[in-house]
């Protein structure tokens, strides 16, 4: 009995995409600790989805189906930290709704987890991310796991993610090279289940990075580049979030330059809906 | 029934039972002589707001005032203005406001509800250093630039800054100290990231003036966009763990560490009532077993409150006025609001100070790294407390006593095992210590069918 038959996810990462990150998130609360509310990731599900099922109504959009904002949901779930109950909603609701309306040529510009964070930072006190919150076993977990799943399923090795962690590596590597510091240094620094769902769910996200490879990996390289002048040059916390956000606008720009056809998601055209429950074989 | 008792006293630890607490913090002592110069604990209040910080180190130096010196990396030149020497004083009520804590309820009466008074006791430890000596300008040869050199209360103060670190590393030991062996190596990522060294010693003459039989705490404004603590230095010297209590004031929420994870320490569990007694070394373990389950690289947050008051007070909150001679800068912006009275506001009045206690057992395997912090918007109260409750002890006649006591033996059970949990102790060790509270055996399940 398979309990991920290969033709389903092979239809569409985002099913195997969906299970690691809400993997992640019951692994949180039962034994990495996670200090966050219970009520948190339903009530941020359950916004996105409803945002997303409104939103569909009222543009009159085609139906995107709901793997998509339930990846969004799981990854604010998982980033967002708040201490106000209407914070996680407007963040859900934000997040979704940047899909809809901030759109550029039929692309949307903002990966919507890392659109709902930004704003949801910049207009509240009250939210913040805590980027070590895995603690270094947990983010070592999610490591193995993750590159794992990079060996064996093709969504896992986006060129945008490998772009992005080499430029990561070789700048902070650089980094700790210069200033005369050993190399556990910059193991803690990798050490973060932040950066994984970075590199592995939002800067990765094929719906609103650059249409063609040479396009992805100058993106990659660039929100790279910046955070890390943000981080060490200014000393800005949350820096990738950061670089994204201010970065995702220039993506209409780079695919006027390296032009290839937009990205669909393997199920996008035929899904109306969540795809039925398919049993094993 | 419950809201009848009232907690009757309420027991703090502080710095007292951090083991071997000697001295210490972010920068490392240089001494001249072997002896006692190693960094067991320290504390440091953090006093931030946007990019202004302020920082009062207070140790615990104990060896001769002639041999001591410290270290310290600062983000640019500090000028004398910017420089203060507090008084630990201040540090201390801190440490009493916001230690962990043992509140002790009563029970009631079952058969005839008293309520209780209730009092409440705290106390604590800290301390300050330093010592002194000349420079020489052979620094330039050695690529070391003598930016400033003061004189500040008991402390000859110089800054350094330095093109490379084997120059500093020589220029101090030929300024007639003892480096630790590694200091170079630790040296060097400050040098490079262009920060510069605050270097204080003891100024005799001046020390004997102030009357006091201690060191006190060196106080440096500045600002930065950089929140951070540099540990680094401090594990040169270090034989082994260090501990280090940080003070965070801020104005909006509790502060974390970005680079490490933060968690909270357990709380609001009931312990057997013979742990008033041996509180210290109660907590000493609950947090040794914390740092432990953590693989040793977590910091833990033992206590978060607004500063405008307490439930329950461990010591009353701090005035404006502590607070300020703390560094604490925007209190006369007007926005202060209500502000605490010399005996506190203990149940309201909120104040724009968050207290963050965050406690850090660190070492160079497990924390490679500086420790870097945020301000975060959290507005939630949080207290490292511990319960006790006491049995009725008068004379038990009605019908409602019966209960009460098949009640009791559950909870004496419940108790002993929670503080077996926390502490990793033997039950059977906790249950000899419990004397007459100690529960008795359980019973089999069968016996619970037919009542």
């Amino acid at each position: 009995m398979r309990f991920f038959p290969a033709h389903l996810y092979a239809r569409d990462p985002r099913l195997l995409q969906i299970f690691f990150l809400g993997s992640f998130l019951a692994a949180g609360f039962i034994g990495l600790g996670f200090q966050l509310p219970l009520w948190q990731p339903p009530l941020i599900i359950a916004t996105a989805l409803g945002a997303q099922w409104s939103l569909t109504r009222f543009t009159r959009a085609p139906p995107a189906g709901f793997l998509s904002p339930l990846i969004s949901a799981l990854g604010l779930s998982l980033l967002l930290r708040t201490d106000v109950v209407w914070i996680p909603v407007l963040t859900a609701i934000a997040a979704i709704a940047s899909k809809f309306l901030i759109r550029v040529r039929g692309k949307h510009v903002f990966n919507p987890t890392n659109f709902g964070l930004a704003l949801a930072m910049l207009v509240t006190p009250h939210a913040w991310c805590s980027p070590s919150q895995w603690g270094e076993n947990g983010a070592l977990i999610a490591w193995i796991a993750i590159l794992g799943l990079a060996v064996s399923h093709r969504a896992f090795r986006s060129d945008v993610s490998l772009a992005f962690l080499a430029s990561w590596l070789a700048l902070k590597g650089g980094r700790v090279l210069y200033l005369g510091q050993k190399l556990p240094v910059l193991a803690h620094q990798f050490s973060s289940g932040s950066l994984i769902l970075f590199a592995f769910f939002m800067i990765s996200d094929p719906k609103t990075t650059p249409d063609s490879r040479a396009g992805r990996v100058l993106y990659a390289a660039m929100v790279a580049g910046f955070a890390f002048y943000l981080q060490h040059g200014l000393w800005k916390q949350n820096a990738l979030i950061w670089s994204l956000f201010l970065l995702s606008p220039l993506v209409p720009l780079i695919d006027r330059i390296f032009k290839a056809p937009p990205y669909h998601w393997p199920t996008e055209r035929t899904a109306s809906c969540l795809p039925a429950v398919v049993t094993s074989s | 029934m419950l809201a009848r008792c009232r907690h009757l006293f309420l027991i703090t630890t502080a710095m007292a039972l951090i083991p071997g607490a000697a001295q210490a913090f972010c920068g490392f002592y240089v001494g001249k002589a072997d002896a006692s110069l190693f960094n067991d604990a320290s504390q440091v209040v953090l006093v931030r707001d946007g990019d202004r910080t302020v920082v009062t180190m207070s140790n615990d130096y104990k060896g001769e005032l002639t041999d001591f010196a410290l270290v310290v990396p600062v983000p640019s030149v500090i000028t004398k203005d910017q420089i203060h020497i507090g008084d630990r004083k201040y540090i201390e009520r801190l440490d009493a406001y916001s230690a962990p804590r043992l509140v002790e309820y009563h029970d009631p009466d079952p058969c005839a509800a008293v309520a209780f008074a209730r009092s409440r006791e705290a106390k604590m430890a800290a301390a300050p250093a330093a010592v002194g000596r000349d420079l020489q300008e052979r620094a330039s040869a050695l690529g070391v630039t003598v930016e400033a050199k003061y004189t500040v209360g008991e402390y000859d103060i110089l800054i350094l800054s330095a093109k490379e670190s084997a120059g500093l590393e020589t220029w101090l030991r030929e300024s007639g100290y003892r480096i630790p062996p590694k200091a170079s190596a630790a040296l060097a990522p400050y040098i490079r990231q262009d920060m510069k060294f605050f270097v204080a010693k003891v100024n005799l003459k001046n020390q004997k003036a102030t009357g006091f039989s201690y060191l006190r705490p060196i106080q440096i404004a500045y600002e930065s966009p950089k929140f951070m603590l540099p540990i680094k230095l401090g594990m040169a010297n270090a034989r082994g763990p260090q501990d280090l209590v940080v003070y965070a004031l801020t104005r909006r929420g509790r502060v974390e560490s970005t680079n490490y994870r933060t968690i909270m320490m357990p709380t609001g569990m009931d312990v057997p009532v013979f742990v008033k007694g041996e509180f210290s070394s109660f907590y000493k373990s609950v947090f040794e077993r914390m740092h432990e389950k953590e693989n040793s690289r977590a910091i833990l947050t033992e206590y978060v409150w607004n500063m405008g008051w307490c439930d329950p007070c461990a010591a009353d909150p701090l005035t404006h006025e502590e607070l300020r001679q703390l560094g604490v800068f925007w209190l006369d912006e007007g926005t202060a609001g209500s502000a605490p009275g010399p005996r506190g506001a203990r149940f309201g009045g909120a104040v724009p100070v968050t207290l963050t206690r965050l406690h850090v057992r660190y070492d160079a395997s497990h924390f490679p790294e500086d420790l870097m912090f945020q301000e975060t918007g959290d507005g939630q109260n949080f207290q490292a407390r511990y319960v006790l409750r006491h049995a009725f002890q008068g004379s038990l006649q009605c019908p409602q006593a019966e209960p009460y006591r098949a009640s009791l033996d559950a909870r004496h059970q419940a108790e002993a095992r929670t503080l077996s949990d926390l502490t990793g102790w033997q039950l059977a060790s906790i249950h000899q210590k419990m004397g007459k509270d100690a529960p008795g055996p359980e019973q089999p399940w069968y016996k619970r069918i037919w009542r």
